[in-house]
């Protein structure tokens, strides 16, 4: 029998905490010390910030990205090109993206992709949407910057058919060699995709 | 259990942060699912990607559990099917007509017409090789359609309709008199024909879709693949260009 050697209060922690991505029920328990131990330091501001996210966080009603205002930050941003938007899969590709500082237009998170295995329809998707505000008559290019995968893709060419009479350039990523990589060590898909797509030099 | 066959990737499912449950119709074993460790790892997700083709071997403590896969790719395709609409749609409407079938049920043919298609996938022919891979799947969920003669007179030429209820081929003369109520039949469905026209496509996948639709999918509470319509549609685009 497993024996408890720390009150609920401690042991629900490390339960929760061992739901979050990356983290296991050892990995979580040590979280769970290490935040015990600096209570003052990180345990008190680490629960104002997770009660303040909580509180404030919102799903912007334009584009779809996560922000604590709405519109976001992105969409209220004056500076940025109107007349570019990018279609994401989710957030975390708006942040990478945004990392990469690659681009300077808007964004629509899309919330996944097309897959008939988890019975993902378009309409669960933020589909509509995007059709919509890709007629508006500012928006003169929409980038699919979807996923190099086969769900990924279909869902671009099934935007792409949609988009079919909006006065707008339809781009998508490149598919190739990626920076650094070595072709010995690339997958026969990626090297074909490269070898397809190349490009004059 | 052991078992060592070719398959086809359909699609997978992420299970868990790193491992994924795959989804192969093989030639052998039917379509069957399995877990792949570490199928979820970026290092990984370019294999696993479906269309391509592999040799798996499953592995379970008894046969009625999920398994596990260890998969080699034999042939990558997945670059191919995200080139072309035609071809991603292509990919997406097998897929979703395989999973039709029972799991774990052997349908040779269907495998080896997958792979012959999926081969093909992004070329012209495509779209009339899988109105052809519909009609075997009907015969092959015991909703065959009888094109050999004609249902009124018996006759074996000139059948240009379908009976919607009875799924028999009648002849321009017989069905003359009914024919609003009749499906075209396409001749490309009876003999091997290298030059397809659009509008045939089109009455292809009408004759097929309506027996799909009545037999397989009604029943069940399904409406047809959205891709199949996608598909359908880049086809007429492809042609008329």
């Amino acid at each position: 029998m497993r024996r408890v050697v720390a009150g609920p209060e401690i042991e629900r922690l490390i339960q929760l905490l061992s739901k979050l991505p990356g983290l296991g029920p050892r990995s979580a328990r040590r979280a769970a010390l290490h935040l015990v131990k600096k209570r003052e330091e990180l345990m008190q501001p680490l629960t104002a910030a997770l009660g303040d996210a909580l509180e404030k966080i919102v799903v912007c009603d334009t584009c779809g990205n996560i922000d604590t205002r709405n519109p976001c930050m992105v969409c209220a941003d004056e500076t940025r090109d109107h007349s570019l938007l990018v279609a994401v899969e989710n957030v975390a590709d708006l942040w990478a993206l945004e990392r990469a500082g690659a681009v300077n237009g808007r964004y629509h998170v899309l919330g996944g992709t097309l897959s008939a295995l988890d019975g993902i329809g378009p309409d669960d998707l933020n589909i509509a949407s995007l059709i919509s505000r890709a007629h508006e008559p500012e928006v003169k290019e929409v980038v699919l910057a979807l996923s190099a995968t086969v769900d990924g893709q279909t869902t671009a060419h099934y935007i792409t058919d949609l988009l079919r009479d909006a006065d707008v350039k339809i781009t998508r990523l490149a598919h190739g060699v990626p920076v650094g990589g070595e072709l010995d060590y690339l997958d026969e898909g990626t090297l074909s995709a490269a070898i397809r797509q190349r490009t004059l030099f | 259990m052991e078992w060592t066959d070719d398959g086809i990737i359909l699609g997978l499912r992420r299970h868990g942060e790193g491992h994924a449950v795959v989804e192969l119709i093989t030639a052998e074993h039917g379509r069957h699912l399995g877990l792949v460790y570490g199928g979820g790892s970026r290092k990984k997700a370019p294999a696993l990607q479906p269309g391509n083709s592999v040799r798996a071997v499953w592995r379970a403590r008894l046969d009625e559990q999920l398994g596990n896969y260890t998969l080699e790719i034999t042939q990558s395709r997945a670059d191919r099917m995200m080139m072309a609409a035609r071809a991603s749609f292509g990919l997406q409407t097998i897929a979703a007509l395989l999973r039709l079938l029972p799991e774990r049920d052997p349908h040779g043919d269907l495998y080896v017409m997958s792979e012959y298609i999926l081969d093909r996938i992004d070329e012209p022919e495509a779209a009339s090789l899988i109105a052809r891979f519909e009609l075997q799947l009907l015969a092959e969920l015991g909703f065959g359609l009888d094109l050999s003669c004609c249902a009124a007179s018996g006759i074996t030429t000139d059948l240009v309709y379908v009976s919607p209820k009875t799924g028999r081929a009648v002849s321009r003369a017989a069905g003359e008199e009914w024919r609003e109520r009749l499906l075209p039949l396409p001749s490309f469905l009876r003999e091997a024909e290298v030059s397809v026209s659009p509008a045939e496509i089109a009455a292809a996948f009408a004759l097929t879709g309506h027996f799909l639709a009545v037999h397989v999918l009604e029943p069940r509470g399904m409406d047809l693949p959205e891709a199949r319509a996608s598909l359908v549609a880049a086809a007429r685009r492809m042609r008329a260009a």
